[in-house]
């Protein structure tokens, strides 16, 4: 899933050590969190202070889509808000496209929102009394474009998302799937790079949210934007981000791949969340993979060219297809033309399974058996 | 001491306040009193420049395209009533009292219902004085009014301005409070400016509750209308008025029965053009 990593290395989003406390003696509360370590249980009670987001330090890159998971009380939700300033942060650095959010003045900073930087909101937040047409318009009737031109871009807008059928209705009469679409077509026409997305499909049925997802990472990809996706799920988050940022009590616990997240997770509140996670589509040849030239010593009637290949990107799912549909002994895994390993059933159970010592495993284990 | 000889009297300050503001403010008090005069007139020169039954006519007409064939129905009625009763003018004199009344009581609430949504303290401050407006007798107001503007129909409207501000002052505050939170976010989010997001989102979704403030605006106002014939507002009051005086049974329950119907039609009309575009609710 995380193949298309962002190509082209440009930031779009910076946070250098962000902070969002609430009260009133924050400098205070910052300084005794930050420089004493005190506890955010201990800061509440001495300062009367709650910490919603603490030295937060993060980049969004151009192309990626970048999942912040957590679950509700983590910060999240301000985290993202303090991207396009609707939250002023208490101390740090907030920066898009190079700006630093702090010094623009307001004409400067609604010009980004309106062009840079967009949002769409778990509760969709669509207008009850325009229609479906005029709600997706209504970015660009805040900038002041002309009527004829912004309901043409919100047309296209509704097209792309598949609710082009739709545009004299009022939101009322859509379900909350079909409302979320049009707070997703609402976004694309302002055309911004990044998209902030506050839990938007949080409340959708799981298959509908699936879809969503799905459409939702195809449509970012194929239009080359940027996103910050919010979510209190893991799997959501496996499914869309190319990084995934887990938070808990306001702090960034882990940033990474879904793979580097469920193969080494940073701490056992990570190892937790990650413990439930199907591995089948996260879990790719070159981590589960035994050194070949070992393999080949140990079964030396076996003639290694004649086993079936597959890429070190490819995951469980397709090397247990692969294996079982050729009835090999085992896949050589080959990149650039070059064998780099061979991955053998018990790689693939170990694999599964998600054990520890996976390569202590597959490299000695049970190969003597065979 | 007895505590009862004390005599608590708030009046015992606030008349020399209004013989000072008298004394020392004439001019404006007089120019006010003059713009509220002519506007009233102008209110009053085109309800009364038709005859009767075209101004049924024309109303019923309105009704029926504006609104629906009901409220056309209850509006030909009720002026019908206004008409045939024989208390045309007083009726029209009462209408267009209560309109100019509205109108001042709305360009005064509105603005300072808002401040008051925005600004907490303010809304801390206006609130007991917004009580005390509500809760004293209409009829005293009549009094500062009358000590100002003298006898006449612009105390009437001055007395019935500051009891219907009240009502539409604090619904305007409640009706943006209770805008969503998540649809001022998408303004800002979107990079609108405020005068946009006051116009385009919290107007908008303010409306329903606004119109309920209006109805009660107008209802009161047309009660206090009422009560003015005591100064000379003229008016179906004036009938009141007149009826009570002279004992005259006959005269006061025409007068009486044609205000229920100019408030029936007042609030039919009002909440039908008002609420001709249905709210859609998601």
């Amino acid at each position: 899933m995380n193949s298309s990593v962002a190509c082209a290395d440009e930031v779009l989003v910076s946070c250098r050590g962000v902070w969002k406390v609430f009260g009133k003696h924050v400098d205070e509360a910052i300084e005794a969190s930050r420089d004493r370590g005190v506890s955010k249980k201990q800061i509440l009670h001495d300062h009367g202070c709650v910490i919603g987001v603490s030295d937060v330090s993060l980049e969004v890159k151009r192309g990626e889509i970048f999942c912040i998971m957590g679950l509700s009380g983590s910060g999240k939700s301000t985290l993202i808000r303090l991207l396009n300033k609707l939250i002023v942060p208490s101390a740090g650095q907030v920066l898009v496209k190079g700006q630093d959010l702090a010094t623009l003045d307001g004409a400067a900073l609604r010009k980004v929102r309106s062009q840079h930087i967009g949002m769409v909101f778990q509760s969709v937040a669509l207008l009850p009394h325009r229609s479906v047409l005029e709600n997706v318009a209504f970015g660009l009737e805040v900038q002041g474009v002309s009527k004829h031109e912004r309901h043409a871009a919100a047309q296209q807008s509704l097209e792309k998302v598949g609710l082009s059928d739709w545009a004299t209705r009022f939101p009322g009469e859509l379900s909350g799937g079909m409302q979320q679409r049009v707070g997703l077509a609402r976004v694309l026409t302002c055309d911004p790079e990044i998209i902030l997305m506050d839990e938007p499909f949080s409340a959708l049925d799981p298959l509908i949210r699936r879809q969503l997802q799905d459409e939702f990472r195809g449509l970012t990809k194929s239009l080359g934007k940027s996103a910050v996706f919010i979510t209190h799920d893991l799997e959501e988050a496996i499914r869309l981000g190319d990084r995934i940022a887990i938070m808990k009590d306001g702090v960034i616990i882990q940033v990474g791949s879904a793979e580097d997240i469920v193969l080494k997770p940073a701490d056992a509140y990570v190892a937790d969340f990650v413990a439930g996670i199907s591995r089948l589509h996260l879990v790719r040849a070159h981590s589960v993979m035994s050194q070949h030239a070992q393999w080949a010593a140990r079964h030396p009637h076996i003639d290694l060219a004649a086993l079936p290949v597959a890429g070190p990107q490819a995951d469980l799912d397709e090397l247990i297809n692969l294996l079982i549909q050729s009835g090999a002994e085992a896949l050589l895994i080959v990149e650039g033309g070059q064998p780099v390993g061979v991955v053998t059933p018990t790689d693939l159970l170990r694999g599964v399974q998600g054990s520890e010592s996976e390569e202590g495993a597959a490299v000695v284990a049970p190969e003597v058996q065979a | 001491m007895n505590p009862t000889e004390m005599r608590v009297s708030p009046g015992a300050w606030l008349a020399p306040a209004i013989d000072w503001l008298n004394a020392n403010f004439h001019p404006l008090f007089a120019f006010i009193s003059r713009v509220v005069d002519t506007v009233l007139g102008a209110f009053e020169t085109v309800l009364l420049a038709l005859p009767g039954w075209g101004v049924i006519a024309l109303v019923t007409l309105l009704a029926l395209l504006l609104i629906n064939l009901r409220t056309a129905v209850l509006a030909a009625a009720m002026l019908g009533f206004c008409w045939l009763s024989g208390l045309w003018t007083a009726s029209m004199q009462t209408l267009a009292l209560v309109s100019v009344s509205v109108l001042l009581s709305v360009l005064i609430a509105f603005p300072l219902g808002i401040l008051a949504a925005r600004v907490k303290r303010f809304e801390q401050m206006s609130s007991p004085v917004l009580n005390i407006m509500q809760t004293v007798p209409p009829w005293v107001y009549l009094i500062p009014a009358v000590m100002i503007f003298s006898l006449g129909k612009v105390p009437a409207i001055m007395a019935t301005v500051i009891y219907g501000v009240a009502p539409m002052m604090r619904l305007t505050t409640l009706a943006f409070r209770q805008v969503p939170r998540n649809l001022l976010e998408l303004g800002q989010a979107l990079g609108a400016t405020p005068r946009v997001i006051l116009l385009k989102i919290e107007i908008p979704a303010a409306v329903p509750t606004l119109l309920v403030g209006l109805n009660q605006c107008i209802l009161l106002s047309l009660a206090m209308v009422v009560l003015a014939g005591l100064v000379g507002a003229g008016g179906l009051g004036a009938e009141v008025t007149r009826g009570l005086t002279r004992m005259e049974m006959g005269l006061g329950l025409r007068a009486g029965l044609a205000i229920v119907a100019v408030a029936l039609l007042l609030d039919r009309l009002s909440r039908g053009l008002l609420q001709r575009k249905p709210i859609q609710q998601s």
